[in-house]
């Protein structure tokens, strides 16, 4: 069925380009000279890595509500737990290079007078133990939260608030400098990643490449979701989530794998933004970080998988350049851009090019619903 | 009585003004317990010293106080030939003791004496000084005194104590002496047992912080029975204590679940009523505190006559300005979207965005200045607990817009047609209803009344651009958890949000009573996904 085929024109296109962004941009950075026309300069490996990074994390994001009709405004919550777990394996890795000197407590806890590494930072001197809680803390946290949540079919704008509120307090207790992961100051001054310095200009190159790469390969997965059997009863429950359920499928179970698995995906997303951008601390969690992942996915098209990625990309060095030229517009911009997608541009940039094109696919987004017979908004919204 | 005594020693100091003083030549009815006192000062000793002392306290003379100061200060002087006993001031002036009165010319002219003190007068004097205030003709200043002593719990003061307690005849300065009284005799060791054990059960009946140091600072080696009065007494003003702190905090918590519940009625009226996620709310609170800001201003500049009402005429003012813009919103953004609550959600968040942008392109980012009126400082006392008067007046004003907005919904016509519209849109517009109206004057309704929010927050909180953005989760929350669609449900989602969050802040901190309180509301809304108070009905989906 060619509206399932596993990867399309605009799949392979993404490939190819990521492809080829993870080869051309480390090789132009290492091996052409900086006076070279085609250099890419040092401050832009990392630069470009967080907007693949922001890409990945778009693209768990766009698998929820793209395909599953979940909007979850916690997504970044998720994505800072995989970046923490990054950052409490490199903060081991910095040893007694730390401004005290402390082999084996970070500067951080030395301050606050810690005796003893506590028990939730024993194995993350093992970079094999922290890739595996960059995956499972924000799979675990999602996999409870979304088995309470779909259990009890919280749906629609409560459940949109409720991982918001989950984000929020998220936000508040990385806060607490009792909670031993740094407090407000976060995780920062990094040193090595496996042995290698983390501000080298090759290790950066090589993280980039690896950010392209898992990049590539969280689209092929989602990708295998989406057009796999699972993918389309989510996205049957997706358009009627009651039919569905009705018909005979669990629809709390699918929802949770769907959930589950963008959790995970988005925490390694957090794992690769925090070498390339040395920093991780609980801003990271804040509601306003989520919601702008959320007009990422919704720039770009949602539930295209490709607009996703293409919309953080955008929309991030859009960010960039602003903030750069005229900081005090960026708002202003970021608040129009959010206005005028939802009403005038639904489907997104990929959407409207495949409008354009005539290629669109026949329904492979049926669900932004047209706005002309809009049901009427009744006491309990109905999403 | 005092008048008798004033003019007999006004008499006593004509006669002294005259030279004219023998001991032992003046009629026993002039005879002046004070002169008798005075007398001890002349004699330099010090034995007569002090017992001069506890006779300037017993008698109570009003110039008593600046006779003892004046001992304590080397300033306290004689005349040992006609043994005038003077004051005199640092600046060299010299005033009767007796009376304080300036002295006659011819004494400054004597060769004067200083009374002498060494340390033993000295700590008499620190005693009998305290003891003075217990005599001073204001009351009130008499209550203070014994509340001092009753802290103190000084020995030395005990007899200063029973001495006004025996003339004392205002009931609230009787009963503040008495329990001075009890607290020293509580730890006097050599006092009768009985009068102990009495004193404890008294000292109790205080029930204040330092009836219970008082009740903890028992002598070792007290009786057992004394010891058992104290214990005793110490476990009702532990109980009372805590039920007083329990009080405070609900009434903390009532305040803040105020602030809730202004904060979070408007989005009551905006997500409940009409179903629209609003998420500019925040910053229609935030206008409204800046409309106040602005009020404020222009009222002190051009009509500085009625300045303490300026904060009156911002609630209407804010009601208007957050209203228009809700309005204008809702005709520009908000309406092509209905039925379609997420994308709703992202829009108004832009629109919060660009509003807390233009706010602070326009104000800068810091801070505005908005001051409290006069007739809001100051705080009121209810059982023991003190209320800030902003805070009562927010539990006031929050319940007032509470009622009247109840009262607009169910007793108007607007109300009837949002209520109308509510429940079924498309038999709403079959009947005449102007849909679309009805729908821009409830969200202009939904922003004004956050408008009014701001007002009242602008007086508890920071007037800056982020100042909605700190409310709107809360908001949210308040509502879901009280159940949308139910103005009553936010009422009390608000006050027990509120509440629970101010109880459980002394006992996990503020931060971390926050998260718990969040998550507990996150796992509330499994277990009832719509609210304590749902609207019953069949809707599809739902």
């Amino acid at each position: 069925m060619s509206r399932y085929r596993f990867l399309d024109t605009a799949g392979l296109i993404f490939l190819a380009v990521v492809l080829a962004m993870a080869v051309l941009i480390p090789a132009s950075n290492l091996l052409l000279s900086p006076d070279h026309p085609l250099h890419v300069p040092d401050y832009l490996v990392p630069l470009l890595g967080k907007y693949l990074a922001f890409a990945m994390l778009a693209l768990a994001l766009d698998l929820v509500w793209g395909y599953c009709g979940i909007l979850s405004l916690g997504h970044g919550a998720f994505f800072a737990l995989g970046g923490y777990a990054m950052g409490m394996y490199l903060m081991r890795q910095i040893g007694p290079r730390g401004v005290y000197g402390n082999p084996v407590l970070p500067d951080f806890m030395v301050f606050l007078n810690y005796k003893e590494l506590p028990w939730f930072w024993l194995g993350f001197d093992q970079f094999w133990f922290a890739a595996i809680m960059v995956v499972l803390v924000p799979g675990a946290l999602a996999f409870c939260f979304g088995w309470l949540a779909f259990r009890s079919r919280v749906t629609g704008v409560y459940l949109s608030i409720i991982t918001q509120a989950l984000t929020f307090a998220l936000m508040l207790a990385f806060f607490r400098n009792d909670m031993g992961f740094g407090g407000n100051n976060g995780m920062t001054d990094f040193k090595d990643i496996l042995g290698f310095p983390v501000q080298a200009q090759g290790t950066r190159a090589t993280l980039f490449a690896l950010t392209a790469l898992a990049l590539c390969g969280a689209y092929l997965l989602s990708r295998w979701v989406v057009t796999s059997k699972l993918g389309k009863v989510v996205v049957a429950v997706r358009d009627a989530e009651s039919r569905t359920r009705f018909i005979g499928y669990r629809v709390e179970n699918y929802k949770l794998v769907v959930f589950t698995l963008s959790a995970m995906l988005a925490g390694i997303a957090g794992a690769l933004y925090v070498p390339q951008v040395g920093i991780i601390n609980p801003s990271e969690f804040a509601p306003a970080n989520s919601i702008e992942a959320v007009i990422w996915v919704a720039v770009g098209g949602r539930g295209t998988l490709v607009g996703a990625a293409l919309g953080a990309f955008l929309v991030n060095a859009g960010k960039t350049w602003f903030t750069g030229v005229m900081p005090e517009f960026w708002l202003f911009a970021l608040g129009a851009l959010f206005i005028l997608t939802t009403l005038l541009m639904p489907k997104g940039i990929v959407g409207a090019v495949s409008d354009l094109l005539g290629l669109r696919r026949k329904s492979e987004l049926p669900s932004v619903p047209p706005a002309a017979p809009a049901p009427p908004p009744a006491a309990a919204p109905a999403e | 009585m005092a008048s008798i005594r004033n003019r007999a020693s006004a008499l006593a100091a004509l006669l002294v003004l005259l030279g004219l003083t023998f001991s032992g030549a003046l009629s026993p009815a002039v005879a002046d317990p004070l002169d008798d006192a005075l007398a001890g000062f002349t004699a330099d000793k010090y034995d007569d010293t002090e017992k001069a002392i506890q006779g300037v306290v017993a008698t109570g003379a009003p110039t008593g106080k600046a006779i003892l100061d004046a001992l304590a200060a080397g300033r306290l002087v004689f005349d040992p030939e006609s043994k005038t006993v003077l004051l005199k001031d640092a600046a060299g002036k010299l005033t009767l003791a007796k009376t304080g009165e300036a002295a006659p010319a011819e004494l400054a002219s004597r060769p004067l004496k200083t009374v002498r003190a060494n340390n033993r007068v000295r700590r008499a004097v620190e005693a009998a000084s305290g003891a003075f205030e217990l005599q001073d003709p204001n009351p009130k200043k008499r209550i203070d005194a014994a509340r001092a002593v009753f802290k103190s719990r000084d020995p030395a003061a005990l007899k200063a104590i029973e001495t006004a307690l025996a003339t004392e005849r205002d009931a609230g300065a009787k009963e503040a002496l008495q329990q001075a009284r009890a607290a020293i005799l509580l730890g006097k060791a050599d006092a009768p047992e009985a009068d102990r054990i009495a004193a404890a059960d008294l000292v109790a009946g205080v029930g204040d912080q330092d009836a219970l140091a008082a009740l903890r600072s028992l002598p070792a080696g007290s009786p057992q029975a004394v010891k058992n009065a104290a214990d005793a007494g110490i476990a009702s003003i532990e109980r009372w204590l805590s039920v007083a702190n329990a009080f405070q905090d609900v009434t903390f918590g009532v305040a803040l679940g105020s602030v809730l519940l202004l904060a979070a009625i408007g989005l009551a009226i905006t997500f409940g009523v009409m179903g629209v996620i609003n998420m500019a709310h925040g910053e229609m609170v935030m206008i409204g505190a800046y409309t106040t800001f602005l009020t404020q201003r222009l009222i002190h500049t051009y009509l500085p006559a009625i300045d303490g009402a300026s904060l009156i005429v911002a609630i209407p003012a804010a009601f208007i300005v957050a209203g228009a813009i809700g309005v204008m919103i809702e005709r520009t953004v908000i309406r092509f979207l209905y039925g379609r609550p997420l994308e709703t959600l992202l829009a108004t968040w832009g629109v919060s965005l660009i509003l807390q942008q233009a706010v602070r392109s326009i104000f800068g980012p810091t801070n505005q200045p908005v001051s409290t009126p006069d007739w809001l400082q100051g705080s009121v006392s209810l059982m023991g607990v003190s209320l800030n008067w902003n805070r009562v007046a927010i539990v006031l004003f929050a319940l007032g817009v509470f009622f009247a907005l109840l009262l607009l919904l169910k007793r108007t016509s607007l109300g009837l047609k949002v209520r109308a519209v509510t429940q079924n849109r498309r038999m709403a517009a079959s009947m005449g209803i102007r849909t679309p109206w009805v729908d821009a004057m409830t969200f202009g309704l939904g922003s004004g009344v956050a408008g009014i929010a701001g007002v009242a927050l602008s007086q508890i909180d920071n007037v800056s651009p982020n100042l909605g953005q700190s409310y709107i989760i809360d908001s949210f929350l308040v509502v879901v958890f009280g159940g949308v669609g139910n103005l009553w449900g936010t009422l009390v989602g608000a006050m027990s949000i509120g509440v629970a969050n101010k109880l459980l802040e002394p006992w996990a901190g503020a931060v971390l009573g926050k998260i718990i309180l969040l998550v507990a509301i996150i796992l509330f809304i499994q277990k009832k996904p719509r609210g304590l108070f749902a609207l019953k009905g069949r809707f599809v989906d739902a």
